[in-house]
């Protein structure tokens, strides 16, 4: 039994999507985040177990969209995609097979029996080299592979990335297509959403390309262009647009090269450590304050962006908010306070009761002059 | 974030309570201001699910649409929502008065005023103005008049509320954390609850309490124009079902009401907070610009009532940039000059200083580069404890002299500085009294110009050259976005 089966215990890991890789890969410095997801624990249970809220439910409205628009794009095997992959792209193709690495799907089965999950991810990753491989060896047929399941290091640990995109090859060239249900509206969408979006397609780019390399194909082929399909102004109508994703990949190498190898992490961790929540019928069982306690034994790096990244956010809220970590504030205030760690040492090198450091020097001086003037100038406002 | 925020923050977390950053308030406040927390379905882009609006808070107007999907219904909100809103503009589009300049323009006397909860009530309301402006009242999926009126309105404001400085459209959250800064993160604030708890925490709790609390989505939901998820399953979708299938919208309106009316009422308590601050002094020259672009406005809508077009030409959105960024400096500019607090910040970064006059050269008279006769060029030596960070020959302003706009610094030599003044001293050989200052007098310098901004020489639209377009071609309705579908 390997250290992260035993961590986990009897329940079957969870897969990465690319959206849990972009924000494990946001926060590099982050051993908690690392282990939870290389063990493949069920986060949101987890939170909720310790006390905390759930985080990013969905609303039913959503969902009913979200899928309702997948249909619309993914009616009639691809007929209504091709125009929009012909138009994005620049092409002159009549037509593009449609091909899907899940068989199964298409009965409504799935992954979910958990003795076969294993063995149906080997199945499906087999099928998804052949039908990659049968694409690159023949450029001249356009194709939509469907459900491909990719494979991808992660701190050196090999995860499975599900299946969230499609990719379309035509020439020589492969490319990501992501389905996103928010409106693009006169040519533009909210800005937050494009850029999830952007981030969320480059690590299918990342894992791609690593097949590719894996597959002795060059790299290259898979293009740094994704192309976004999203509704129309406020129809239902698919429109495409290209999402050159370029930055978002380096951004992601880099993150990933960055984070620590997960054995490394693990040898760090008190022998006997479970992070097991001792699931009985659909229900974790484990008595909450132990579970706290083996949670808080690996180091987390809180940061407020965690809020919309990471589903244990709020209990690393609390956790630094207990310990003052300016970190809670936001990394900027950590930042410009250079260096100072918590409030209270900040407040202290302010109020002086704190002796500074030799590299706390700079910022105590300063410190101080902000406190003297902001007091000098609040009180003269109120006397005036 | 600046070092002196960054401060402020911790001080507001290590006392439990938000730390005042202005001590006056910025933005113009209405006596009735009209506050509109709207919402929208959730995985929708612009279909709205309700709202809660009006300028009397103990009567607001509730609007819901007990079927959201239904495009009729979204088409009766909009009318509904018109009605409220188009008489309550209205009411200011009619008065004006001729300003007397060079080029004599008019002014309307008053302007209207909304507030909506957070940046993304602003954004919805762009696309509610967006969806709706385009309309037509006649021919196919016609609407009544006001329906794209009300779209023409909207989207004049949104594009207003991009302005720094503007009041006539405005996101409580950003006013509030321009005024206070709590003990916890960005983020946070971007949610009137939690910001108002540490701004105004109950008797007897702190911020980190009264945040706690107001984070549970049951006792207060979320100021939207998102919905909670949950809410959405439990209260919502069964709601939304019993309408469907008895035609009767009162459960949808019992949940929306009892999911805006918190936020209605944290609306108000916000007015409150802000109500107790004095106006600071720019507000009412920064309001008058707001009641110049509403009478610009309402000309053009009667020379041309066509809605505005969907895209800007390159020349009209690099003039709009460049108009935005003019406003930001100069709104910023005076921020500093009215409110000793925010002048503060520049003062720890060394982009301003104060202290007090340590020696003074009021007679002093030179010959200037070029001239002949020599002129009065007074110089004014303050001792400071900031960190000046200002080069000799900067061109420094100071609020207590405004119409001074050439003063420069001759030299910095430890903590203090030496200021050249060299004009607003009158026309006599001596300088005028109070126009130089005086020993033993506490100033304060800037290189912050409140009065600067000009706009950079950008092409007339007409003259826009091929290379970008050519003149733009004025918008001229079409059929398929009066006929757009909204579903
Ligand atoms: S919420 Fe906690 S576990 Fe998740 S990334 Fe942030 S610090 Fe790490």
């Amino acid at each position: 039994m390997s250290r992260l089966d035993a961590l986990r215990g009897p329940t079957p890991p969870l897969d990465h999507n690319a959206r849990s890789i972009a924000a494990l890969a946001a926060n590099p410095a982050c051993d908690r985040r690392a282990v939870l997801d290389a063990v493949g624990v069920d986060k949101n249970l987890m939170a909720v177990h310790l006390g905390y809220s759930a985080q990013f439910g969905q609303s039913p409205f959503a969902v009913v969209r979200t899928r309702q628009f997948e249909e619309i794009v993914r009616a009639g095997g691809g007929a209504g995609l091709l125009p929009l992959l012909r138009e994005a792209l620049g092409l002159s193709i009549d037509t593009a097979r449609w091909e899907s690495a899940d068989e199964s799907a298409d009965e409504g089965g799935g992954e979910s029996a958990e003795e076969g999950a294993g063995e149906a991810h080997a199945v499906r990753h087999t099928r998804t080299e052949a039908l990659v491989a049968r694409a690159a060896g023949d450029p001249g047929t356009a194709v939509v592979l469907d459900r491909l399941l990719l494979r991808l290091d992660v701190a050196g640990h090999e995860v499975h990335l599900e299946p969230g995109v499609l990719v379309f090859q035509a020439g020589e060239r492969f490319h990501v297509v992501t389905i996103k249900p928010f409106a693009v509206v006169d040519g533009q969408a909210e800005t937050g959403r494009v850029s999830a979006a952007a981030r969320e397609a480059a690590v299918y780019v990342h894992a791609m390309r690593a097949l590719l390399v894996r597959m002795g194909l060059a790299p290259d082929r898979v293009s740094h262009d994704v192309v976004l399909v999203c509704p129309e102004n406020f129809s239902n109508v698919p429109t495409a647009s290209l999402l050159d994703v370029r930055r978002e990949l380096s951004v992601l190498a880099w993150q990933l090269a960055r984070l620590t190898r997960i054995d490394r992490i693990l040898d760090g961790l008190p022998s006997g450590l479970s992070l097991d929540l001792r699931i009985e019928a659909g229900v974790p069982t484990r008595p909450a304050a132990d579970l706290d306690e083996a949670v808080s034994g690996i180091a987390a790096r809180y940061a407020p962006e965690c809020l919309s990244a990471c589903e244990m956010a709020y209990f690393c809220r609390a956790e630094a908010r207990s310990g003052g970590a300016l970190d809670a504030l936001g990394r900027a205030v950590r930042d410009d306070l250079g260096g100072v760690e918590t409030v209270g040492a900040a407040i202290g090198l302010a109020t002086g009761t704190r002796t500074a450091t030799a590299g706390e020097q700079g910022v105590a001086e300063r410190l101080r002059h902000i406190r003297k003037i902001y007091q000098e100038t609040v009180a003269q406002e109120t006397v005036a | 974030m600046s070092m002196f925020r960054s401060y402020l923050k911790a001080q507001a977390f290590h006392e439990g309570r938000a730390q005042p950053s202005a001590t006056v308030r910025h933005v113009h406040l209405s006596h009735a201001p009209l506050v509109f927390v709207p919402l929208r379905m959730a995985g929708e882009a612009a279909a709205p699910l309700g709202a809660m609006v009006g300028c009397d808070r103990a009567a607001p107007t509730l609007l819901v649409v007990p079927q959201p999907r239904n495009r009729e219904l979204r088409f009766a909100f909009a009318t509904e929502l018109a009605a409220v809103v188009l008489p309550y503009i209205e009411r200011f589009a009619g008065e004006t008065e001729t300003v007397e300049a060079k080029t004599p323009y008019e002014r309307c006397l008053d302007a209207p005023q909304i507030l909506v909860p957070n940046p993304r009530g602003v954004a919805f309301s762009r696309l509610l103005g967006r969806s709706t402006r385009f309309r037509r009242t006649s021919g196919p999926y016609a609407v009544p008049p006001s329906v794209p009126a009300f779209g023409q309105w909207l989207t004049f404001l949104a594009e207003r509320a991009e302005h720094a400085g503007s009041s006539m459209f405005l996101a409580m959250t950003d006013v509030l954390a321009a005024h206070w800064v709590t003990g916890q993160s960005g983020v946070e604030d971007g949610t009137l609850a939690a910001l108002l708890a540490w701004i105004a925490p109950p008797a007897g709790s702190t911020g980190h309490e009264a945040a706690a609390e107001s984070e549970d989505p049951t006792r207060t939901p979320p100021a939207g124009p998102d919905t909670d998820p949950e809410f959405d399953r439990k209260v919502l979708q069964p709601a939304i079902d019993a309408y469907d299938a008895s035609g009767s919208p009162e459960r949808v309106e019992e949940a929306l009401r009892r999911h805006l009316q918190p936020t209605w009422d944290l609306m108000w308590r916000a007015v409150d907070l802000l109500r107790g601050l004095p106006e600071a002094a720019g507000v009412s020259g920064r309001w008058e610009r707001d009641r110049t672009a509403l009478a610009r406005e309402v000309a053009r809508l009667g020379e041309n009532p066509t809605p505005q077009g969907r895209w800007d030409s390159p020349v009209a959105a690099a003039r709009r940039l460049a108009a935005l960024e003019i406003a930001q400096q100069t709104y910023e500019a005076a921020r500093a000059f009215d409110d000793p607090l925010a002048m503060a910040e520049y003062r720890v970064e060394g982009a301003a200083f104060a202290g007090e006059v340590v020696a003074v050269e009021a007679d002093r008279r030179i010959v200037p580069p070029g001239g002949k006769r020599a002129v009065p060029r007074p110089l004014v030596t303050v001792r400071t404890g900031d960190p000046v960070r200002l080069a000799p020959g900067t061109r420094v302003f100071s609020p207590a002299r405004r119409t001074q706009r050439k003063a420069e610094i001759v030299s910095v030599a430890g903590d203090t500085v030496t200021i050249q003044i060299n004009d607003g001293m009158g026309q006599g050989r001596e300088p005028a009294p109070g126009s130089v200052p005086s020993l033993g007098e506490v100033v304060c310098y800037t290189d912050l110009d409140p009065g600067g901004g000009r706009t950079p020489p950008l092409p007339a639209l007409s003259d826009t050259p091929w290379t970008h377009g050519g003149p733009p071609e004025p918008y001229v309705p079409t059929d398929e976005d009066a006929q757009e579908s909204w579903s």
